[in-house]
């Protein structure tokens, strides 16, 4: 088991180091003559090499890329070309807000799947078809479209919520809930109907494999076959599928944060993709990525739990 | 929405009987999706030209101007008319939609048919390629090239399409590594195509309908993320898009809200459009390959004779080892509801009587129902099958059509069951022994230890070597014969009088065969139980069974003491199993030595 956690965190941190190595080349190759763009077309060339040689831009690349790799290990990605800002402070100081909303989305589709895509497969009849239909339409809308729908309704016509703004948890529960609700929401209706869906085929899959009728034989209720085994069996397709809809919910959360003025990497994304803030670009790509390989390592720790086959591989 | 066309499995495409095209447009969706999306081709195509004032024209006074005489759907935050710009945005998103479609459909099936047909170093590489670009959201990626690339919804929608490659390389790849080596492909190769006339002939026409649903899925995707992109003001603000039309809307959401509503529409109508074509040809696409897989059930023809069964009297070799009456099933129909409301009988009246003690062997080929009349009993019918008539009276009690409730007490507890496949019939995911203690716990109503105890002493019963370690592992950490013994073991856990075994040994190796079976007849005796027997070996029946029911096509033939059938059986169908075994080998002595290499 440790021997398994270790290979899969070696993998990952590969992988990064691999992003890295790309999203570097490309951002600073692509960026062309970055301190005249810092500096403006008003800018004496003098001025702009000596920016340059300030931000150590006239080195080769693989030397920059060598410096931005240890400080990076070392939690340094550098400053905001703008604003002066430490990377990781900025990052640091929003990533609550985006995991709050990611995280929280995840849960909430997850659980909400299982009850209804295990409905749908035991039950059938209509719960079934209502399954179908309606993820065919959260499949089909994108959740941005979703988002503004419920700011129209519930944020503006009925004024349940508030339509922007975030509430840290730390300074009121209540706040914090009301300013994620509709955020979370936004973002779960499409994982929910695309996880339903492959917990509905994996269920319907696991009731047909012979142990549950030898179960059954044994004289163990319908429900408690299916509430301990067949749930457990159905239940790696469907976490696969969520490890695959949560990078979509930390891309999706780009969108919805700039719907609901939420403070997430997302909104410091935008401003400065918009600005060509470079180091700040670059920070978000590794941590997007971190994310990413933390969560997915996390799933194939409850996929081994789930099955022991997947322990010994 | 991204990772999942990426994620999505391959589609199986068979060959389409008649044209794909003409089966949609008799598909209510399919018509319907296709409909619209031709009236969005047209507006692309025309819109631009047809649109009665220039998009980009602003105006002071016009500044949202609700629909009117001047603005048939108002004009937006600068005045500019909302109608205009509907009809010359939709050519701009949709010309974004299809360089992305066609950037990834190139890249994928290209890489893909390379990866899956020549293999090699490419494979691996395209393969990690793959997850290095599943391992980022497609989004954060567009934000980054957009830092660097500037606000053009060209580059955005190309590097985009490379982003979703994988939803194309994936497929194919699926499909050519499946087809790569099927007979006619290596037939072609041998007769000295070359790889790019194979390809072009064998491994396209396979991946092509697939790739085509796949194309409405990636469209859809990248009208999603364009209009994302757009909304999120990183577009180029000079060119009308739908989603900088949603971008001016939401900003002036609390005063024209309206305006949210029409570039709305054309993106959201657009994706599902898109996503219920898909729907559509994959329909219509696995209703021409027709169902997929054919259930358990036999082919019967639907005929109402009823032959007379062929009865042997008891002699004294069956009548000794006998009890009072245990099981007795009369008349018994078991039939599968059709959708056309008929149904389909695959037992046709079977009556058969087991006592305490007695070993009844059923016998009949695949297809006979002599699985589904044990299932009937056992009150496990598969999905859709039932007890259509007739009775199955367990000591009392009729179980013909006893719902999960009638059966408690019954089933696990009373009545068990040895299935066929041993494998297949423990649960991967747990344990032997919570497997064996979990029944035991319910029925008998004893604590864990007491379950578990028990559980090993049976375990030492059925000959497994070492009770703990077994009990301990995992099923797939054991062999197919430890396996049945524990099944076994589970079976009898809650001394049931009725042991209904589906061919307990027909999965095992030949050598195990005999073993098991002895262990089968020692518990039965030892036990006092009765036991219904269903085989298609009659060298099983001769070594175990008292006495014996032949079935055919849902009925049984011939029925009676085994020492009786083997010495004059009378119907042809006996006759012809009877010869089946005899048939091979050397000349024999009595039945019972000869048995345990047939078992």
């Amino acid at each position: 088991m440790i021997r398994f956690i270790l290979r899969r965190l070696l993998s990952g941190v590969i992988l990064i180091f691999v992003i890295s190595v790309v999203a570097f080349s490309l951002l600073y190759i692509g960026s062309g003559d970055i301190a005249r763009r810092i500096l403006g077309q008003n800018a004496t060339q003098e001025i702009v090499d000596r920016k340059a040689a300030e931000l150590g831009l006239n080195r080769p690349l693989y030397e920059q890329y060598w410096d931005w790799l240890t400080s990076a290990v070392q939690g340094d990605f550098g400053r905001s070309w703008f604003s002066g800002q430490l990377v990781a402070q900025g990052v640091s100081s929003r990533l609550a807000v985006t995991l709050s909303i990611v995280i929280g989305a995840t849960l909430i589709a997850a659980i909400i799947s299982v009850v209804i895509g295990v409905l749908a497969a035991t039950r059938r009849g209509w719960i079934d078809r209502g399954l179908q239909f309606t993820s065919v339409l959260g499949f089909a809308i994108p959740g941005f479209l979703i988002a503004l729908g419920l700011v129209l309704v519930f944020s503006i016509n009925l004024k349940w919520f508030k339509a922007t703004g975030y509430i840290p948890i730390t300074t009121s529960f209540s706040g914090w809930m009301s300013s994620v609700t509709l955020p979370v929401i936004a973002l779960a209706i499409g994982t929910i109907a695309a996880v339903a869906q492959q917990v509905r085929g994996s269920v319907i899959d696991a009731l047909e494999r012979d142990y549950v009728r030898t179960l059954r034989s044994r004289g163990l209720g319908m429900g408690r076959v299916v509430a301990k085994h067949v749930l457990r069996n159905a239940g790696g397709p469907a976490l696969a599928v969520l490890a695959v809809q949560f990078v979509g919910l930390l891309g999706g959360a780009v969108i919805i944060e700039q719907i609901f003025a939420l403070p997430g990497l997302g909104q410091l994304a935008v401003q400065a993709t918009v600005q060509s803030d470079i180091p700040i670009v670059m920070g978000l790509v590794i941590v997007t990525a971190s994310i990413v390989v933390i969560v997915n390592l996390l799933i194939d720790l409850a996929q081994a739990a789930l099955n022991p086959k997947v322990r010994l591989s | 929405m991204t990772e999942q066309a990426i994620t999505t499995a391959p589609v199986k495409a068979p060959a389409v009987r008649g044209s794909l095209f003409r089966r949609l447009l008799r598909n209510p969706s399919g018509l319907l999706a296709m409909a619209f999306l031709a009236l969005v081709g047209i507006v692309a195509i025309v819109g631009g030209a047809v649109a009665p004032q220039d998009p980009n024209l602003a105006s002071l006074q016009a500044i949202l101007a609700p629909p009117g005489a001047d603005h048939v759907l108002g004009a937006d935050s600068a005045g500019r008319d909302v109608f205009s710009r509907l009809l010359t945005a939709t050519q701009v998103s949709v010309a974004a939609a299809l360089l992305c479609l066609l950037v990834a459909l190139v890249i994928g099936v290209i890489a893909g048919l390379i990866a899956g047909y020549f293999g090699g170093w490419f494979d691996g590489v395209s393969s990690w390629f793959t997850g290095l670009i599943m391992a980022l959201p497609g989004i954060v990626v567009l934000l980054a090239a957009r830092s660097v690339l500037g606000p053009s919804v060209w580059y955005s929608m190309a590097i985009f399409g490379i982003i979703l490659s994988p939803a194309y390389f994936r497929l194919v790849y699926a499909s050519v590594t499946a087809v790569r080596n099927e007979l006619y492909v290596d037939a072609a190769r041998v007769s000295g195509l070359s790889n790019v006339r194979i390809i072009g002939r064998h491994i396209l026409s396979v991946v092509r309908a697939p790739v085509i649903i796949q194309s409405a899925i990636v469209a859809g995707i990248a009208i999603a993320i364009q209009s994302g992109l757009e909304f999120l003001g990183l577009g180029d603000t000079s060119v009308p898009t739908w989603g900088a039309m949603l971008n001016d809307g939401f900003t002036n959401i609390y005063k024209a809200p309206i305006l949210m509503l029409w570039p709305s529409l054309a993106i959201g109508l657009t994706c599902m459009a898109l996503v219920l074509l898909a729907n559509a040809m994959r329909d219509e696409l696995e209703r021409a390959s027709g169902p997929k897989r054919r259930s358990r059930k036999a082919a019967v023809v639907e005929v109402d004779d009823r032959p007379a069964v062929v009865q042997h009297v008891d002699d004294t070799a069956a009548s000794t080892r006998e009890g009072d009456l245990l099981l007795s099933v009369r008349d018994l129909v078991v039939g599968y509801d059709k959708p056309d409301g008929s149904i389909t009988k695959v037992v046709r009246g079977v009556s058969l009587d087991i006592r305490r003690g007695e070993v009844h062997g059923l016998i009949g080929e695949s297809g006979s129902g002599k699985t589904q009349t044990a299932f009937s009993i056992l009150g496990l019918l598969p999905a859709g099958g039932r007890v259509v008539s007739g009775s199955i009276d367990f000591d009392g009690t009729n179980l013909a059509g006893l719902g999960n409730k009638g059966y408690r007490g019954i089933r696990g507890a009373r009545i068990a069951y040895i299935p066929q496949e041993p494998m297949s019939n423990l649960d991967s995911a747990f344990t032997i022994g919570s497997q064996l203690v979990e029944p035991m716990r319910l029925n008998l109503k004893i604590s864990n230890k007491e379950a578990t105890d028990r559980a090993l002493a049976l375990l030492d019963r059925v000959g497994i070597p070492n009770p703990k370690r077994t009990f301990d592992a995992y099923p797939h950490e054991i062999s197919g014969g430890m396996a049945q013994r524990v099944l076994i073991a589970g079976a009898v856990s809650c001394d049931p009088e009725l042991l209904i075994a589906d061919e307990p040994t027909t999965a095992l190796d030949v050598t195990v065969q005999a073993e098991v079976l002895d262990l089968v007849r020692d518990l039965q005796e030892e036990r006092h139980m009765g036991l219904l027997l269903v085989t298609h070996n009659f060298g099983v029946v001769a070594d175990l069974c008292d006495r014996v029911s032949v079935m055919q096509s849902g009925l049984i033939v011939e029925t009676g003491p085994v020492r009786s059938i083997f010495q004059h059986a009378e119907h042809p169908y006996t006759q012809s199993l009877l010869d089946a075994i005899l048939e091979d080998g050397p000349a024999r002595g009595p039945l019972k030595a000869g048995e345990k290499e047939l078992a």
